[in-house]
């Protein structure tokens, strides 16, 4: 059963013109990248509650939540400031309380635990977190150290795999990626906390996996042929790549997709940003590190085997 | 092309074997079988618990030991008929400092100060400082040791306080230099550990001071102490001298006091504190005594007779819960520096439920939608693509029981990401066999020319993904770590399915049919 394949993305003689639209893909990518940017600065990112402390109780009450009962229970005992909305369905409660020292923030959240029971008895408490300020700064840094790590080992890596053109050329791609899937979560207003930082993560990790593939058919076709312009040799090797490429994006985007859908609260967010990330790196890869390659390379990549290895025939 | 036997067989094997590491998962453990029976572990977020993360007062640490050495100090004064005023404990510097009675003693001091006992030569120096004052100051070393100590001890006593509460398996792990972990699985609602983890239970027995001009302006070597229970009455000024140590005590239980019908926690000196404990109290007769806890009153009895036997009875207005509680700190020793929360976590069991439920659902559909694309795409070859895919998420469900890993939430979106990874070796493989077709090279040529150009393009993608990866688990704490654990494990596994495995069942194909043309 199914012996042949059914289904391909494109035909193998494909030869479809990418570089013929290398400045405009360039300056839409930047034009996106500097939205995010003005989005990042304002409104700026919605911190979650790793990166900004605080209290989150998530309670299901028995009958629909009674809002005012809640709000009132809580200001009598001394948090008028706690913002309670609902979420998914009536019965689901959400209490938020911004962080004060250390030592309050968790004391309030038995506090705001028992009001809940006393006000709407016969809820349950699903989630109780709470993050002191020093951890949350601390948890930031940490992040950030991941990313930042992450993106300099990507950097040596393809530099020593690979010529310097192409490592930089990959880590301004990722970069630009990067600020896009900022100014993705600005605008869907997800929480940016250690889950997202691992979604970004993942996402980095993908989309150089996609770049070097490309590059890799570069190199090959480098040596292959020795007189083809830059440009006509990245074209090629972007068309003969491109069934890959576009094959593991969609099994990536496939395998994502239901945790996006039926992931719950804690991974929605997570997975819709995979999906937007995979988008993304995808299409850099085609029409963002290709012509950042062009420019950079154009007359410096090396040409022709290298020393001690077989020419491909 | 050629796998021999041997080759297939041991990768087989490894296939089997993985499957046969899965099965403590889904079966109970026979009860004849003395085999190990290793299970994935569930998370927290997955079966429902408490994640606390504390810390050490670290500062407070050093606050107590610049206040035992002070004491010493003056003792030693004392015996050397040196005078002092002033005496400073500076905290942040690790230093407590005093002025001398005049300058001509300062060398007397100095000198006298050298018979300190000390644990070590390096422990602290004692110098004259520009402004005149003599200054004590703790070495660096000499903190940090005191402070690995305390983080080992405290850790000791909060499994030994943990357990007293009879929780299933609590994990209790240090983090950085002063901070603890404690996980406690099926407890969603961990108030009475935090309350009973957040008390110190430094217990004293002390003299009071009988002055009445002292409730007021206590003097040096004198402490107003408040009541625990306020509606006890006002402070009272103790002695800061510790007659007898909570240490000292070698048991310690909640009971019901028959007469009054009112909880107690009655307690049993060992020899030491017994000893010591007899001879305060046949020398103050009359006199009141205080019991101290973490700097609060709990009682202020008179001492009618001595007290020789070596136990006694603390009653303090207990509830029952409290009662217990008090018993089981004093029992497990006091912390020897205060800990706090820092950051709690807790999921209760209904939300763990279904989070279970939402990854099983979204690990299902996934894999069917990855497995349905090969097939469409990639015909016969797809369909080894996804036994390899099987055998894949069957090694890593078989490596996570070996390690007897914990599965998070997370975790289980690292599952299903490497899912649609892993085929990325075999899209590049059966790619490149196309390419060679079209290029007119016969089938065999075709399937040897796309392994081998596609190794090395696998082995790139993947190393990069792998290094993200273990720098996420390096650096990353909590949900993080759970999803660059299966997804770095998942790596590993990818590699052997499809650089092994899918080649090898298309190599097998390829000896028994002998076609003329390739499915691509």
């Amino acid at each position: 059963m199914l012996g042949r394949p059914l289904l391909r993305f494109v035909r193998k003689d494909t030869h479809i013109n990418f570089m013929r639209g290398r400045y405009m893909g360039l300056l839409v990518s930047a034009v996106l990248s500097l939205a995010s940017l003005i989005l990042f600065i304002h409104p700026g990112l919605t911190l979650g509650l790793d990166f900004k402390g605080g209290i989150v109780v998530e309670a299901k009450t028995p009958t629909p939540a009674d809002f005012s009962a809640l709000r009132a229970a809580l200001a009598a005992r001394g948090l008028p400031h706690a913002s309670i909305q609902s979420f998914g369905a009536p019965d689901d409660v959400l209490i938020r309380l911004d962080a004060g020292n250390s030592k309050e923030t968790q004391a309030v959240v038995d506090t705001v635990r028992h009001t809940v029971a006393d006000a709407l008895p016969g809820t349950t408490i699903l989630r109780a977190d709470a993050v002191g300020a020093s951890v949350s700064a601390e948890l930031f840094r940490n992040g950030m150290l991941a990313l930042g790590i992450s993106l300099a080992m990507i950097l040596v890596y393809i530099w020593v795999r690979f010529e310097w053109e192409f490592a930089l050329s990959a880590v301004v791609t990722l970069i630009l990626d990067l600020t896009k899937t900022v100014g993705f979560l600005v605008l869907t207003g997800f929480e940016f906390d250690l889950v997202m930082v691992a979604a970004i993560l993942t996402i980095l990790g993908y989309s150089t996996n996609d770049k070097v593939v490309v590059y890799d058919r570069v190199r090959e076709n480098l040596r292959k042929y020795r007189t083809m312009p830059l440009i006509e040799l990245i074209n090629l090797s972007i068309n003969e790549t491109l069934n890959r490429t576009l094959g593991t994006s969609s099994t990536v985007f496939l395998a994502a997709l239901p945790l996006a859908l039926w992931g719950g609260t804690t991974l929605s967010g997570f997975a819709w940003t995979m999906l937007f990330g995979i988008v993304v790196g995808t299409s850099s890869s085609i029409f963002i590190a290709a012509p950042l390659l062009l420019f950079m390379g154009e007359g410096r990549l090396k040409r022709g085997a290298k020393t001690g290895t077989a020419t491909a025939s | 092309m050629y796998y021999s036997r041997l080759k297939l067989a041991s990768v087989l094997g490894v296939c089997l074997l993985g499957l046969l590491l899965c099965l403590p998962n889904g079966i109970r453990k026979p009860s004849s079988l003395s085999i190990p029976w290793r299970q994935i572990h569930l998370g927290l977020d997955l079966r429902g618990g408490s994640y606390l993360l504390m810390q050490v007062d670290l500062p407070s640490l050093t606050h107590d030991r610049l206040q035992t050495l002070s004491e010493n100090m003056r003792d030693i004064l004392l015996q050397n008929h040196l005078g002092y005023q002033d005496f400073r404990i500076d905290a942040d510097n690790a230093t407590v400092s005093f002025l001398p009675r005049s300058a001509e003693e300062t060398q007397a001091g100095l000198k006298a100060l050298e018979t300190l006992p000390r644990l070590s030569a390096a422990e602290f120096t004692v110098v004259r400082q520009d402004n005149g004052r003599i200054a004590l100051t703790l070495s660096p070393e000499s903190i940090a040791t005191h402070a690995r100590e305390a983080v080992t001890q405290s850790i000791e006593i909060v499994r030994r306080r943990i357990d007293g509460t009879g929780a299933i398996d609590p994990e209790i792990t240090r983090q950085g230099d002063d901070r603890i972990v404690v996980e406690l699985p099926g407890i969603s609602d961990p108030e009475r550990i935090k309350a009973l983890l957040g008390t110190t239970a430094k217990m004293s027995f002390r003299l009071i001071d009988a002055n009445p001009l002292h409730t007021t302006y206590p003097p040096t070597g004198v402490q107003l102490l408040s009541m625990a229970n306020p509606a006890d009455g006002p402070a009272l000024p103790v002695y800061d001298h510790v007659d007898v140590d909570g240490a000292d005590l070698t048991n310690a239980a909640a009971t019901l006091d028959p007469k009054n019908n009112e909880w107690a926690v009655s307690f049993a000196f060992n020899s030491v504190g017994a000893r010591a404990f007899a001879s305060v109290t046949q020398a103050n007769v009359g006199q009141r005594f205080a019991i101290v806890l973490d700097n609060k009153i709990i009682e202020a009895p008179v001492i009618r007779t001595p007290i020789t036997g070596g136990d006694g009875q603390i009653t303090g207005g207990f509830t029952a819960q409290k009662a217990t509680d008090l018993a089981l700190m004093l029992r497990a020793g006091a912390l020897p520096a205060p800990l706090s929360v820092v950051e709690q976590r807790s999921i209760g069991p209904s939300l763990g439920a279904d989070s279970i439920r939402a990854g099983m659902i979204s690990l299902g559909v996934g894999f069917a939608l990855v497995v349905a694309f090969m097939v469409l795409f990639y015909g016969r070859f797809g369909w080894y693509a996804d036994i390899a895919l099987l055998a894949n998420l069957v090694l890593m469900a078989a490596i996570l029981s070996l390690f007897e890993a914990t599965l998070t939430l997370p975790g289980m979106a690292g599952m299903l990401l490497t899912l649609g990874m892993a085929v990325d070796a075999n899209i590049l493989i059966n790619e490149r066999i196309r390419e060679e077709v079209a290029r007119g090279r016969t089938p065999l040529a075709a399937m040897q020319a796309g392994f081998e150009r596609a190794t090395s393009t696998i082995v790139d993608s993947n190393a990069t993904a792998l290094l993200a990866h273990v720098m996420l688990f390096v650096f990353g704490t909590g949900p993080v770590r759970g999803f660059a654990l299966t997804i770095t494990i998942g790596i590993v596994t990818t590699l052997f399915t499809t650089l092994l495995l899918s080649r090898i069942l298309m190599a097998r194909w390829y000896a028994l049919t002998r076609p003329t043309s390739l499915p691509v």
